[in-house]
């Protein structure tokens, strides 16, 4: 029982790092207590640990890899693309890096020395030869260019782009030769269409609505098309990722500030019914609430895919766990268990998939209602 | 592992999700939601216009139909005025006919009646006329033979004479 201590005190310490991985922790918490249990050399043995392969599938990269290790590997090299000191990198293939990650492969491009590290690529400063690293395990004498790569979350979006314009160029283009009744694509597409328009721009944003829907319809289906592929195999984490969560929320700010009207800044910089010696809090306190609102969409929105993302794989993982700490028998009999909750996890990601593509459309609408709504 | 790198934003992706949501707004705001908005509102015009159009065309055929009876009625309200009129007529002509029968019929009788009464008067006249014949034949019969001999004729003419002195 002590034994089973030490162990869960350094995984709930390693847990503290990372709260995103908060579920697959609780599956690593409770293998070893099984593990424990029936074998004797639990200690010695080391569990399978999730969290790298978890953060691996859900982190951007430079290529979109499938299945296999190193070079036996199926994976799609993408262009690496870097941009230092006015100076543009590139692009060349991620292949050029050997699948390294470490910093210990140096790739040499149009005489630039580059290297990668977990994911991030460093220039070698000028008559380095190899990366060296402090004591954090940081390389020391190199500097980051801005990475304009198109990674795999860069890949995934211009796969959702093309089928998103495949799906809306035909539909449109039906609508325009066909006057009766839709019929095939566009009776699909279009009950979402019109539900967008009526039962979420419309009621949230009033009169106006029109001058909003093009970029409330794109923003919609941006995110469904994103959220949709991501739940496909072997595919990225689009929307789970914070800098396009960033973007789509920053979009969101900058629409409702632009059309905010005299009575939206009105409210902020003086907030009717309140009096005088408490308008040098409420004065920042409405400030700091027009970031806030659009703050709460990128986190909600990547947290809710990212989540979802981390609990599939984490249940996938038991089944390795199970292995490691258990032998194969109990990782096949767990299997059939994994695979069930991964089924159903699945279809709640579907559903997550509508629901956060519609909250996000929801509030940005709301947002952009509140900022345009007449007081008179 | 780097925990931070989750919530750390990449600029290289934020600056390709800026452009793919651009590219993806200009090209479906030209071409699928102008035209699938565009389809979707002149097909709701065109129900609109259809079911109202169906409206008028009801509320013609009800006015139509609504006509129809009132020419029914008028035509109804005619005949029976024609009706109440020929019968009118017939008592009219049938009064007149008996009117006009009962003059004609005291007519026929007056003058029957005047006849009768002129052919009595000429039978009384003739009746007269011929009793005064007769009267004048009795009386000559009677002088005749009351005057066969001289003396019954003096016996008159003193009788007569007579009467003259008185």
């Amino acid at each position: 029982m002590a034994e089973f201590q030490i162990q869960t005190s350094k995984i709930m310490s390693f847990s503290l790092k990372n709260i995103f991985v908060f579920v697959s922790l609780i599956l690593v918490a409770f293998s070893p207590v099984i593990a424990s249990e029936n074998s004797q050399d639990s200690t010695k043995k080391e569990t399978y640990n999730p969290v790298p392969a978890i953060m691996h599938h859900i982190s951007d990269s430079h290529e979109w890899h499938f299945w296999g290790e190193g070079d036996n590997s199926a994976t799609i090299h993408l262009p690496v693309i870097l941009w230092s000191n006015g100076e543009l990198i590139g692009p060349f293939l991620s292949s050029k890096f050997h699948h390294d990650n470490d910093g210990h492969h140096v790739v040499e491009f149009n005489g630039h020395k580059l290297v990668r590290v977990h994911g991030k690529i460093y220039k070698l400063n000028d008559g380095q030869q190899n990366a060296t690293f402090d004591d954090q395990h940081h390389v020391s004498n190199a500097t980051a260019p801005i990475d304009f790569s198109i990674t795999k979350n860069v890949a995934s979006m211009l796969f959702a782009l093309v089928l998103l314009l495949l799906f809306f160029v035909i539909s449109g283009s039906k609508a325009k030769k066909n006057k009766s009744a839709p019929s095939g694509l566009l009776s699909f597409l279009e009950p979402l269409v019109l539900f967008v328009r009526d039962d979420i721009v419309k009621p949230n944003i009033g009169k106006n609505y029109q001058k909003y829907l093009p970029y409330l319809l794109t923003l919609f289906f941006f995110i469904l098309m994103n959220n949709l592929v991501g739940l496909l195999p072997g595919s990225a984490n689009v929307t789970g990722n914070i800098a396009i969560t960033l973007v789509l929320s920053f979009i969101t700010l900058l629409v409702t500030n632009i059309s905010g009207n005299k009575s939206y800044w009105g409210h902020i910089f003086n907030p009717p019914g309140v009096p005088l010696a408490l308008m040098p809090i409420m004065i920042p306190i409405e400030i700091v609430g027009i970031f806030t609102k659009p703050f709460a969409l990128m986190i909600r929105l990547f947290a809710n895919i990212s989540a979802g993302h981390i609990i599939i794989l984490s249940l996938i993982s038991l089944i390795f766990m199970a292995q490691s700490g258990l032998g194969d028998v109990a990782a096949w009999s767990l299997s059939p268990v994994a695979v069930l909750f991964v089924l159903f996890m699945d279809l709640i990601e579907v559903l997550v998939a509508f629901l956060q593509a519609y909250i996000f459309t929801l509030l940005t609408s709301l947002f952009i209602g509140l900022a345009t709504v007449d007081h008179h | 592992m780097d925990s931070m790198q989750l919530v750390t934003p990449a600029i290289g992706l934020m600056f390709w999700t800026v452009v793919i949501f651009i590219l993806l707004l200009v090209i479906l705001k030209k071409f699928a939601w102008k035209p699938i908005l565009k389809a979707v509102d002149d097909r709701n015009n065109s129900i609109t216009e259809a079911l109202s159009s169906a409206e008028k065309a009801k509320a013609e055929m009800e006015q139509l139909s609504a006509n129809n009876e009132k020419i029914l009625q008028e035509a109804r309200i005619e005949r029976d005025s024609i009706i109440k009129e020929a019968r009118a007529i017939k008592e009219n002509t049938i009064s007149e006919a008996k009117n006009k029968a009962s003059i004609e019929a005291e007519k026929i009788i007056l003058s029957a009646k005047e006849q009768i009464s002129n052919e009595k008067m000429k039978a009384m006249t003739e009746l007269k006329n011929e009793i005064a014949d007769i009267s004048i034949q009795m009386a000559e019969k009677i002088i005749k033979s009351e005057l066969k001999d001289v003396k019954s004729q003096k016996k008159l003419i003193e009788e007569t004479l007579k009467n003259q002195m008185n």
